[in-house]
């Protein structure tokens, strides 16, 4: 290192020169020292406030006990805490009074995007719209196989559904299937003929889908008169629901329709408490252990199921 | 070491001539201005008192609340009659590009007049070196001989005085910051009962601290190692733009004169270095321009002094641009300058921009978002139907009750709710469907309007222009 005896008044330099440029020594800010310490320091500091040193088998706690997990539950608290006085009043609503309530209603929407996409949307789609040709009901139309008022809908998802209709490849001539799905084109597009109507009632259709050919809500059946198709409304299509049914357990190539049920347990409360006002009894006085038997399924709670269905009856359709 | 590579050495060293006086600008040597008054000194001074305006403002009543509040928790801003939502934010965006492009021009034209007449550093540093003055000294000399003598009773009073107001400004400060974020009546009483926010305390302390070591400690060092604004102004400089400047062709060469005898082989400069005295960031405009000068004028203040005491004419240091100085030419007038003209044009539309703003604060905003999934549902009898979230954002300050309807398509029927009531400053959205009959769909795209008034206003109209999808035809 070359000294100042060289060079006095000038600074001290290395004794490296590369073209004339001197290294100089100078000595470091002391604010910037004393940064430099002051970060060794702090890194001390965090060794003894936080988990740091990995030991066998498991790391130090660190004096503030801090961990990520414990970080996210309490911040999954304060969600819950902010969201507790609405969940609480939702619970005590019925469906209908959410409805009508502004507030409850937006509280139950907003709150109810994460649940229909987690259970609802694989098969009924984001907006309540499946994709064309997959084979699942459309919610935000106005036509309920099940009926779309709000208390329908809650049985719907509470108890699941399971329509039915015969395979009649066995039972019906071709040229009478031809003949029905000829009916069923013309029905849609209000034209039907008195030969076709006459077959429909020959054939014991109505037996199902009504004698207006406009499907009977407690068996879920199709509405034949209507703009909208359960499955597809190509005349090939309704040939191949004609010839091997829906659900029908024999036939491999009827069509399969089934929704889950969300929560046995209150699907089984809500039919016992409608009987029991449908007979003039008091509700309150059903005996639940004689009409549950501590099996039914509870995939979602009464509250989330309440929310599905505001979720499900603001689509568009709702009665 | 060779002979040769002794001189180059010395040839480099050379470079850091410009930066010689800099270890008076690292803290090592403590500047004491002498103080004289002049125009420059008021024009500082008129420039120090809009400052005022910092710690009064806060207290500035009107209808009953806080004339203006940055109230930041509830997202809105309060000036006068008027309130800011953040919808209206591209104002501020305006307004800052005004004051940032303001910077530009008036430095372009007239140097760093911010830095010079009005910035905090500057304003905050000159009472703080006010006070000190006025406890411990005004001139270097006085300074040092308080300083180096042995402690006292008196020295102690005046050093803790000195301490004690530097400190309740710097709070002062702190709080008057703080006030205009929240209640500021309510802010002095919760700091009195200790129940302020935690913020509140946090930005007070940094307020506090950072005023009290850059105005008392740091001072010019602020300007020439941490501001980047004096660096950014320096740029924007051209050879038309006006700066204190010393007049080197007729002060030189300078040298003392003696009473009553004139020296014509000398030029007006006699040297007496009060320029250098005054200087707040320690510089000798004799030097040139260079980058410690915030532009204050104190040195001109102070040379026209010792002018008229030696029978000169004013303005050996001066306002005056480079083409002046060096080409005897004048400068370029305003309007010829490229930089003055498009800083102009700029601060033209900025401004109209925010006045047009404020003339046309509309009392709501009134959103329609169509639904995306389903774009459109067939229903059963073929109508077409299309779902929207119509939003309504309340600026007024009363709850409003709107009624809207559909208009553009015919045949169409709004069905769901068509009315809201909205608290003020609150967002509502309610979910309208429309219907469309198969008979009356043209195409697949439609516009419609959604019209909505206010009943208890009916002043507030609005309108907003959706879609309306269907199948393609």
């Amino acid at each position: 290192m070359a000294d100042n005896k060289n060079n006095p008044g000038q600074v001290e330099d290395t004794g490296h020169e590369w073209d004339g440029i001197r290294e100089l020594n100078n000595p470091c800010p002391r604010w910037w020292l004393n940064s430099l310490y002051l970060s060794g320091l702090l890194v001390i500091v965090y060794f003894v406030l936080y988990p740091s040193l990995p030991l066998v088998n498991e790391s130090t706690k660190g004096l503030l006990g801090w961990t990520m997990i414990n970080e996210y539950k309490e911040d999954l608290a304060k969600v819950e805490a902010k969201r507790a006085p609405f969940e609480d009043k939702l619970a005590s609503m019925t469906v209908e009074q959410i409805l009508a309530d502004q507030e409850m209603l937006n509280y139950a929407i907003g709150s109810s995007k994460v649940l229909y996409g987690d259970n609802c949307a694989a098969c009924h789609g984001t907006g309540g719209a499946p994709a064309a040709g997959a084979g699942y009901p459309n919610l935000t139309d106005d036509d309920w196989l099940f009926g779309g008022k709000p208390q329908e809908i809650m049985v719907s998802i509470a108890a699941g559904r399971q329509g039915m209709m015969t395979a009649h490849k066995d039972i019906l001539k071709p040229e009478e299937v031809d003949q029905l799905v000829q009916f069923v084109v013309d029905s849609s597009n209000g034209v039907a003929t008195e030969a076709g109507k006459a077959l429909y009632m020959a054939k014991g259709c109505f037996a199902c889908h009504g004698a207006d050919a406009k499907g009977v809500k407690a068996m879920g059946s199709a509405n034949l008169t209507d703009k909208i198709w359960r499955f597809s409304g190509e005349p090939e299509q309704i040939r191949h629901t004609i010839l091997h049914g829906v659900n029908h357990v024999s036939d491999p190539l009827t069509r399969v329709a089934v929704m889950p049920a969300w929560n046995e347990k209150l699907a089984i409360m809500l039919e016992a408490r409608a009987n029991a006002i449908a007979d003039g009894e008091d509700p309150n006085e059903i005996d639940w252990d004689d009409e549950l038997d501590g099996t039914e399924s509870e995939r979602l709670t009464e509250t989330e199921i309440k929310k599905l269905t505001v979720y499900v009856h603001q689509f568009g359709g709702g009665q | 070491m060779s002979e040769k590579v002794e001189k180059k050495s010395v040839n480099v060293d050379d470079i850091y001539e410009d930066v010689s006086d800099w270890h008076i600008n690292t803290g090592g040597i403590k500047i004491v201005a002498k103080r004289m008054a002049g125009r420059f000194r008021r024009l500082k001074w008129f420039g120090m008192t809009i400052w005022l305006v910092l710690f009064l403002g806060p207290y500035l009543r009107w209808n009953g609340s806080q004339a203006v509040l940055l109230d930041l928790p509830n997202r809105q801003f309060n000036f006068f009659n008027v309130t800011i939502y953040p919808q209206d934010i591209w104002m501020l965006s305006l307004t800052l590009l005004f004051f940032a492009i303001l910077l530009a021009a008036v430095t372009s034209i007239a140097g760093r007049v911010f830095c010079g007449y009005f910035c905090f550093q500057t304003v905050w540093t000159d009472v703080y070196t006010y006070i000190e003055g006025k406890l411990e000294g005004d001139t270097p000399k006085k300074a040092m001989k308080f300083n180096s003598a042995p402690w006292s009773v008196n020295k102690i009073v005046r050093k803790v005085s000195k301490h004690s107001l530097w400190l309740l400004i710097a709070v002062l400060t702190g709080i008057s910051f703080v006030a205009w974020f929240t209640e500021a009546y309510q802010l002095w009483r919760d700091l009195f009962h200790f129940e302020a926010s935690l913020p509140a305390y946090l930005i007070i302390g940094a307020f506090t601290g950072g005023t009290y070591t850059f105005a008392g400690f740091m001072r010019e060092q602020v300007c020439f190692w941490l501001c980047p604004y004096a660096r950014l102004q320096g740029v924007m400089y051209d050879q038309d733009t006006i700066l204190p400047s010393y007049d080197a062709e007729r002060g030189e060469p300078r040298g003392r004169i003696k009473k009553g005898q004139h020296d014509d082989t000398k030029g007006s400069c006699v040297d007496c270095n009060v320029c250098v005295a005054v200087c707040p960031t320690g510089i000798d405009i004799r030097k040139g321009q260079q980058e410690g000068c915030i532009t204050c004028g104190m040195c001109i203040d102070a040379c026209d002094t010792i002018m008229e005491k030696t029978n000169q004419p004013k303005g050996l240091i001066r306002y005056a641009s480079y083409k002046e100085l060096h080409h005897n030419a004048t400068p370029l007038a305003l309007y010829k300058r490229p930089r003055v003209i498009i800083y102009s044009l700029i601060l033209m539309i900025a401004l109209s921009g925010v006045v047009y703003g404020f003339m046309n604060l509309s009392p709501t905003e009134f959103k329609v978002v169509h639904e995306r999934q389903p774009l459109f549902v067939q229903l059963s009898d073929g109508t077409i139907q299309n779902k929207y979230t119509v939003k309504l954002l309340n600026k007024t300050k009363q709850t409003i009750k709107l009624n809207f309807t559909i208009e553009g398509i015919e045949g169409a029927t709004l069905h769901g709710l068509s009315e809201m009531i909205v608290e003020p400053g609150k967002v509502i959205p309610v979910t309208a469907l429309v219907r469309v009959p198969e008979q009356y769909m043209t195409s697949d795209l439609t516009p419609i309007v959604f019209k909505g008034s206010v009943e208890s206003n009916d002043r507030i109209t609005v309108r907003y222009k959706s879609m309306f999808m269907g199948p393609k035809k």
